[in-house]
């Protein structure tokens, strides 16, 4: 490697500041983390390689607090060691020789300053995670969070204007791209009043054979920029990422980047184009840090250095520094090694599709990313030193004081309600609980023509993939916050295990996983045991339903002068299905088909009201132990129901999750717009108190529907034995258009419907 | 006998070009041309679909800088000789934009973005696309747009009215258009459709619905029909 002595020290902008400690912990580094800088670089960095330290040393690229517990992810664990982590994960779609390509990324704080662009790049960042490596995007979800929506205050209109703006801005971008935007889910909660959550999902499909990677190749060869010209929007976006929201917040929305969809899509045309050539020897997105984080990062997987000149990079403003350049989140970017010789080729195809595209460097072996600008060498770092550099650390964790006294709640000693029927209709007009319509409406859910299940119909999305001669993959995204606040380790497996068990219920088989952690300040002791625990217990559950990490985010800070959101571990989860199984949805099908409550033998008194809907909406706590969870259990439920589904014996199903099973038949009633009749016997449930029956949410559960009298019957019945899993019949679907447990409840379906599809569209339209 | 052809047109941001593709291919129709937006010539081309998207990012207003495009010349001339076209979604707006069909969509009623499946009632089953229609009867196709809403004047709705141009009415108005109107037909022909509703996404039940088979077989039969009299001929 030749020594970087021999070349001309990096010298500072005149325009610049002087380089200092105070400057360093401006831009978010700790003050020890500046001295290692100096001292790792042998001197006072330059401005523009302070900038590069700040943005690569923060946590938000380096999760220098996360990497340590992360590791508890075998995946990430072996990826990193092997220093192959990619922007995304890859699967096998069954044997078809396709993988899918799938990761979960947040923008919670640009959604909070600015929802509509927040939301919009939230989506444009994860895609292109995806092109970049040489899959076509076939599917976003997206998991939102967002404070009380029902109510006169200040705070109630503030959250009905992130609500409508996070999703107009997912609208506009997805629909504008042409990736269908086909699940996910939206729950409101207080804690989440100043600092909603945006997690968008991205899937694609790549051939398993031409899978791009981001390492760059080939010392000599051309770095070639492609996309949007450059900008000062969301300068330090990852920094501002990298710290709690506060009443400053407001003042960073310069920060938030601002997205093209038109760029976006024509981004994903060119890219896939682009690599289709065989001539690319590296390519990776523009994320958070920009062009800084996109060479630096090449060059670190490369082992490799790049030099690259700053004024050729196309610009959209006037007068930027290397500085603003380099640390600038302008959206719709990419970088790619071009193979020497073959970089007009990729210039042509750029200027095909209207981008904009120059060569700006070549790849070195000097491992040290040099920028020039007007005449000057500003930086000249070590890849290695701003990627692995970065310092680690291991905080101090504390379990909160709250989690005992929550374990500790009886919930038995709660009075009854004084009307079911009433407290179901409540259930169902919760915003958590009630449809979704008003928002997944305004997505384009089918475009591509690929999406058999669309959001509303099942309990996950099913795409029949084309480039895979249709076979069908199924993906959802789960996460109960209130169970994970009230115990992360355990609220984090049955996050895991809804998502399995959802996957399930349209007949997929569970193949890998996604995360997202947004999770509270991890410096305080209290939000890193929840991040943590939460770890721990997501670890081990995806890896005990086969359905690994593959890829995933961390989001701290996310904490406002109100408090901390619940740790909020979102669960994005893919399955496959075997060839040739149908899809199954969620409403019951027709008059007199009877009605199965699958769920793990012993489990009859489980209550489940601890952490319930129930619990929040009727009593006004958010307390108690949370359901138990036998993973062993849920398994044998989950295969079961797939051999059923897979016979094609049922007809619908849906897992119990919030709201129990009384929410449960009422979704699938309303979807098949038919009636029900429950003949519940009490001894069947442990003799438990009607609102732990009705309302309450032990695991493990889902309600199925099948033929009255038919062979599918018998077969139901055989197959829930073989598993060891009780079957027990608990009603009958109707043409009465009511919902009815006699002598309990009676709820019409149009009471019912008013409740679960009329609420959001009432609460937003004030 | 030769192979029928649609051309598709693809202008930056279409992004239904391969949703018809794979609907006339997987249909078993033929083959498909995806004909660029600096395309000119169409020779070998039977029938052509402009598909929807935000072409060049809805820039101006919907349709309104693809109408000036290269191809859509030649698109024009290829309707003005009797040519098979269908404009979808975008497509639609594009058509109005550039002339080949009379009115303008606009923005939704209810200012949002809508995708939802539709009902419609077939008005007319006389044109290439339609024959394979039941005039009076219901189809379920769906829509997915911001600017559907289709608007003209008076002269020319009693126009429309008068000379059966009326393609697809909604059962259940999704968006304001006048007269509830989805889709119209014109051209030298009849040979020129403009809906909103996307037949595309409507050809299999395990889509949600097959309302959209009747256009494609429709079409495939109308280009067998000219391609036998020019066998005969």
């Amino acid at each position: 490697m030749p020594d970087a002595s021999a070349r001309p020290v990096p010298v500072n902008h005149p325009a610049y500041p002087a380089v200092n400690v105070d400057v360093a912990m401006e831009l978010g580094l700790r003050s020890s983390e500046y001295d290692l800088a100096v001292e790792r670089l042998g001197r006072v960095p330059t401005y523009l390689e302070l900038n590069m330290f700040a943005v690569e040393w923060s946590e938000h690229c380096a999760y220098k607090y996360s990497r340590n517990t992360l590791r508890a992810f075998g995946e990430f664990k072996k990826a990193q060691d092997a220093n192959a982590l990619e922007g995304a994960g890859v699967v096998p779609l069954g044997n078809t020789g396709q993988g899918i390509v799938f990761k979960m990324e947040s923008h919670n704080h640009p959604s909070y300053v600015e929802p509509f662009n927040g939301s919009a790049t939230g989506v444009g960042g994860i895609i292109r995670d995806i092109i970049s490596m040489g899959a076509r995007p076939i599917a976003v979800l997206d998991s939102l969070r967002f404070g009380d929506i029902d109510g006169d205050t200040d705070i109630h209109i503030k959250n009905r204007f992130l609500f409508s703006g996070v999703v107009h801005g997912i609208s506009s971008y997805g629909n504008c791209l042409g990736v269908p935007t086909v699940g996910g889910e939206i729950t409101f909660h207080p804690c989440y009043n100043t600092n909603p959550l945006v997690n968008a999902m991205a899937i694609g499909v790549v051939e398993l054979g031409n899978v791009a990677k981001s390492a760059a190749k080939g010392v000599g060869n051309p770095v070639v920029f492609f996309g949007s010209a450059t900008g000062r929007d969301g300068i330090h976006g990852a920094t501002f990422a990298s710290v709690e929201i506060s009443e400053a917040s407001e003042a960073k929305r310069p920060n938030v980047q601002v997205g093209d969809p038109f760029f976006g899509k024509l981004l994903i045309e060119a890219t896939l184009e682009i690599l289709a050539t065989g001539h690319i020897r590296g390519i990776q997105d523009f994320g958070a840090a920009g062009f800084t984080c996109a060479s630096v990062e090449m060059s670190s997987k490369g082992n490799v250095g790049m030099d690259i000149n700053a004024d050729v990079i196309p610009q959209r403003e006037t007068g930027m520094t290397a500085a603003e350049i380099f640390t600038s989140e302008s959206q719709e970017r990419m970088l790619c090694v071009v193979e020497k010789g073959h970089e007009d080729e990729i210039i042509a195809i750029c200027d095909k599709w209207g981008l904009s595209s120059a060569v700006i460097g070549t790849v070195t072996d000097t491992q040290s990313v040099v920028i020039h600008h007007q005449g000057r060498i500003e930086a000249d770092v070590p890849a290695q030193l701003l990627t692995d550099g970065c310092p680690t650390y291991t905080l101090d964790a504390a379990e909160p004081d709250y989690i005992a006294v929550c374990k500790a709640f009886d919930t038995d000693a709660l009075p009854e309600p004084a009307d079911y029927s009433a407290s179901l209709l409540k259930l169902l007009g919760t915003p958590t609980i009630a449809s979704k319509r008003w928002v997944f409406e305004t997505y384009d859910h089918q475009v591509q023509t690929q999406t058999e299940v669309v959001p509303g119909a099942g309990d996950a999305a099913v795409l029949a993939v084309r480039a895979a001669g249709g076979r069908r993959i199924a993906a959802t995204t789960d996460c109960n916050p209130r169970w994970c606040y009230l115990d992360p380790h355990l609220g984090s497996q049955h996050a895991v295990a809804e998502a399995s068990r959802n996957l399930s219920c349209v007949g997929a088989v569970p193949v890998a996983t996604t995360d997202n952690l947004n999770m509270p300040n991890p410096e305080k002791e209290t939000g890193f045991w929840q991040f943590s625990q939460c770890v721990y217990g997501l670890a081990e559950a995806c890896d005990f339903f086969g359905a690994p990490v593959v890829s995933g985010n961390v989001s701290f800070y996310n904490e406002s002068p109100t408090g901390p959101i619940h740790p909020t571990p979102t669960i994005g989860m893919v399955g496959v299905f075997p060839e040739g199984v149908e899809p199954v949805g969620l409403a019951f099908q027709s008059v007199n088909d009877l009605v199965y409550l699958l769920r793990p033998v012993g489990t009859e008194d489980e209550r489940g009201i601890g952490g319930s809907q129930y619990l929040y909406v009727e009593h006004g706590l958010e307390t108690g132990a949370l359901p138990k969870l036998d993973m062993e259990a849920e398994l044998a439920v989950q295969n079961a129901l797939r051999e059923m589904i897979a016979h094609g014996i049922i007809k619908s199903a849906h897992d119990c999750s919030d709201g129990g099973l009384l929410v449960n038949v009422c979704e699938s009633a309303l979807a098949g717009n038919t009636g029900v009749e429950l003949r519940l016997s009490v001894t069947d449930f442990g003799d438990q108190p009607w609102s732990a029956i009705c309302f309450g949410e032990a695991a493990s559960r889902v309600v199925v529907s099948v033929r009255e009298g038919g062979d599918e019957q018998t077969a139901l019945l055989d197959i829930a034995e073989a598993h060891g899993i009780e079957a027990v019949f608990i009603g009958q679907v109707t043409s009465r258009n009511k919902i009815e447990l006699p002598g309990v409840l009676e709820v019409s379906i149009d009471a019912a419907r008013d409740a679960f599809e009329g609420t959001i569209p009432r609460i937003m339209a004030h | 006998m030769s192979i029928p052809t649609i051309g598709v047109v693809v202008f930056p941001g279409s992004n239904c070009d391969r949703d018809a593709e794979a609907a006339w291919t997987e249909l078993g129709f033929g083959n498909v041309k995806m004909l660029w937006h600096q395309d000119t010539d169409l020779t070998g081309i039977d029938a052509i679909i402009v598909p929807g998207g935000f072409s060049y990012g809805d820039a101006l207003r919907a349709g309104a800088v693809a109408a000036m495009s290269p191809v859509m010349d030649a698109v024009a001339d290829f309707a003005a000789d009797g040519g098979p076209v269908a404009g979808i979604c975008n497509g639609f707006q594009i058509l109005c934009e550039a002339g080949l069909l009379p009115g303008a969509l606009t923005r939704n009623s209810g200012l949002t973005f809508v995708c939802k499946p539709t009902v419609l009632k077939v008005c007319t089953d006389d044109s290439p696309f339609l024959f394979e229609y039941e005039v009076g009867g219901n189809v379920i196709i769906p829509i997915a747009h911001g600017e559907g809403r289709y608007v003209c004047s008076p002269e020319t709705l009693a126009e429309l009215e008068e000379n059966d141009l009326i393609a697809f009415r909604y059962a259940e108005n999704p968006n304001g258009s006048l007269a509830d109107i989805a889709g119209i037909i014109g051209g030298p022909d009849r040979n020129v459709l403009g809906m909103m509703p996307h037949p595309e996404r409507a050809v299999s039940e395990a889509l949600g619905s097959t309302g959209g088979i009747p256009f494609f077989v429709s079409l495939a039969g109308a280009i067998q029909q000219t391609l036998n009299e020019v066998t005969v001929g």
